[in-house]
């Protein structure tokens, strides 16, 4: 009754099929059902080649990094630096140094926020943010407001969940020492404008901070043409292992950054009369770093040069169209965020189901989806709702998955309509 | 084994499929008593639930615990019917020695339904015992 039938259009050519042979975790079965993942902006699968990367490194080289003069040292090194050396070319940064590792985006931000804006920050400077960002975005700087009397201005989003740009120019003032948006929202799939945005702010010396967590996996990016000042985003929602992400900065602005934790290999001589810090971008990682970590996001960052992300992009939006024609057809069903172009995000909400009821009963489906305020909070008051469930294409899911999903939601509507 | 734990086993039993029990559970939920209107305040909701969920007890006869419950999942309201077939009309002594653990283990609640933390079950029934020791307690 509410399947995306044959006059909708296939997803294009592009080869998700074949790329799904390389992650293990796709195959296999939930609750009786052939696994449709799509719980990806929560978090990806990883291929085999990050799996094994990350294996090889614990099986054959394992040392400590900067270190010592031994050869397993040299080669944990040569990973990890290499690793850097990877990621610089994949977002188009200028330097290798310009590539901070972190925890991940949240952290990346929180070294922003404390490292170059609160040395700087005065009572009544103003931070500019979308009414959609994810919570990371939001809390850092909100902490930062706090703590010295500045003001998170808050740029809203229209009815489909596109982000009003007139009202972004008039909150940028002569008080805005940050703007700082998401590339896609997590909650909503929006691809904002950033392009224009940093446009805008640069005009106004504003530097911007992009949170690309969910954009570097979905969709091209390249840091110098767009000119962002910092961005952001984790390994493990680009098909690379938890715990680890990266902070690009352009150098001038990290080089005007005080280091946020000190330890050891951050500095450059340490006496208790005072320390000097090391070079960029080493001192903002210290202590030994999650280095296995860093080594498996390179392996996945090498598995994204070889995708043509255009094609992904495509792909993954085409999919969603289609789930989202399915999903019209069911009575009740509300598609929250329904801007031009997004990614493959659906966030929807069930009249007679609450996104818990629908999530359980996905998942007896075999479908895996997120529940909940999806760590936006703003961005669920804005449109209403408390909870919606969502689901999140990446470049293996395939039509199968599609008609997995519009299935456990005929089977949603027919235990609970 | 307590008979009310002894019919919900032998009904769980009855139902063929995940679907059927999840019906079940559903429908056990549409049958709970409604809450009075100031019971829906934030002093009585439990935490730790994806969806909202409300708990109350009030007295019985004979040192009875009487619950009521709501939320707004329907899962949930559900689940919450099922918790109070085994908890409510015990005295609080009977509550806090109940082993929710051995019960779920009898019921095959593991098996029959997803027992994913966040369904917030765990936190209803830990709700429950805190009710009941509060009464021994003489609050």
């Amino acid at each position: 009754m509410s399947r995306a039938e044959a006059d909708i259009p296939v997803a294009t050519a592009f080869s998700a099929q074949a790329l799904r042979a390389q992650f293990p975790a796709l195959d296999q079965q939930v609750n009786g059902k052939p696994l449709a993942y799509l719980d990806n902006a929560a978090t990806t699968q990883k291929p085999r080649a990050v799996i094994d990367r990350i294996s090889d490194y614990y099986a054959r080289d394992n040392a400590n990094v900067h270190r010592a003069i031994h050869e397993l040292s040299r080669r944990a090194t040569e990973a990890y630096e290499g690793a850097r050396d990877t990621l610089a070319r994949f977002i188009g940064a200028g330097r290798r140094e310009e590539i901070v590792f972190t925890r991940g985006t949240t952290d990346a931000i929180n070294l922003v926020a404390q490292g170059y804006l609160a040395p700087r920050l005065k009572a009544g400077d103003e931070i500019v943010v979308s009414e959609i960002e994810h919570h990371s975005n939001i809390v850092p700087w909100q902490m930062l407001c706090e703590s010295h009397g500045a003001i998170l201005r808050v740029a809203p989003v229209d009815d489909r969940g596109v982000l009003d740009l007139a009202a972004l120019q008039r909150l940028i003032g002569p008080r805005t020492v940050m703007v700082a948006v998401g590339q896609v929202s997590n909650a909503l799939g929006t691809v904002h404008p950033v392009q224009q945005i940093i446009d805008m702010a640069h005009a106004a010396d504003v530097p911007v901070l992009v949170d690309g967590a969910q954009s570097v996996s979905h969709l091209p990016v390249d840091v110098s043409t767009l000119n962002a000042d910092f961005f952001c985003f984790s390994a493990h929602k680009m098909f690379g292992p938890t715990g680890t992400g990266v902070l690009y900065g352009r150098e001038a602005l990290l080089d005007s950054m005080s280091p946020v934790q000190g330890g050891g290999d951050m500095i450059e001589t340490v006496s208790f009369q005072g320390s000097t810090w090391n070079s960029l971008p080493y001192k903002f990682e210290a202590g030994t770093p999650n280095i296995a970590g860093v080594i498996g996001m390179g392996a996945a960052t090498e598995f994204l040069e070889g995708l043509d992300l255009e094609a992904v992009y495509r792909h993954e939006h085409a999919l969603a169209e289609r789930a989202e024609a399915g999903m019209r057809a069911i009575p009740g069903l509300r598609i929250i965020g329904e801007a031009p172009g997004k990614t493959g995000i659906i966030s929807f909400v069930m009249q007679t189901a609450h996104a818990q009821d629908v999530g359980t009963i996905l998942d007896q489906m075999g479908v895996a989806t997120r529940t909940g305020h999806h760590c936006a909070m703003p961005a669920m008051a804005r449109f209403g709702v408390p909870a919606t469930t969502r689901a999140s294409f990446a470049c293996y899911n395939t039509e199968a998955d599609v008609d997995a999903l519009l299935a456990g939601l005929d089977k949603v509507s027919s235990l609970l309509g | 084994m307590d008979p009310q734990v002894e019919t919900l086993r032998d009904t769980f039993e009855m139902l063929p499929d995940w679907e059927e029990r999840y019906r079940f559970i559903i429908d056990q939920g549409k049958k709970l008593e409604p809450l009075p209107e100031d019971a829906y305040a934030d002093e009585h909701k439990v935490r730790g639930c994806m969806s909202q969920v409300w708990l109350i007890a009030k007295s019985g006869d004979d040192d009875q615990m009487i619950f009521l419950g709501d939320s707004d999942a329907h899962i949930v309201r559900g689940l919450i019917a099922i918790l109070l077939m085994i908890f409510s009309g015990k005295t609080a002594r009977e509550i806090v020695d109940t082993d929710i653990q051995a019960i779920f283990e009898d019921l095959q609640l593991e098996q029959h339904i997803t027992m994913n933390r966040r369904n917030g079950l765990y936190s209803m029934v830990e709700t429950i015992q805190r009710l009941a020791n509060a009464r021994l307690a003489g609050d």
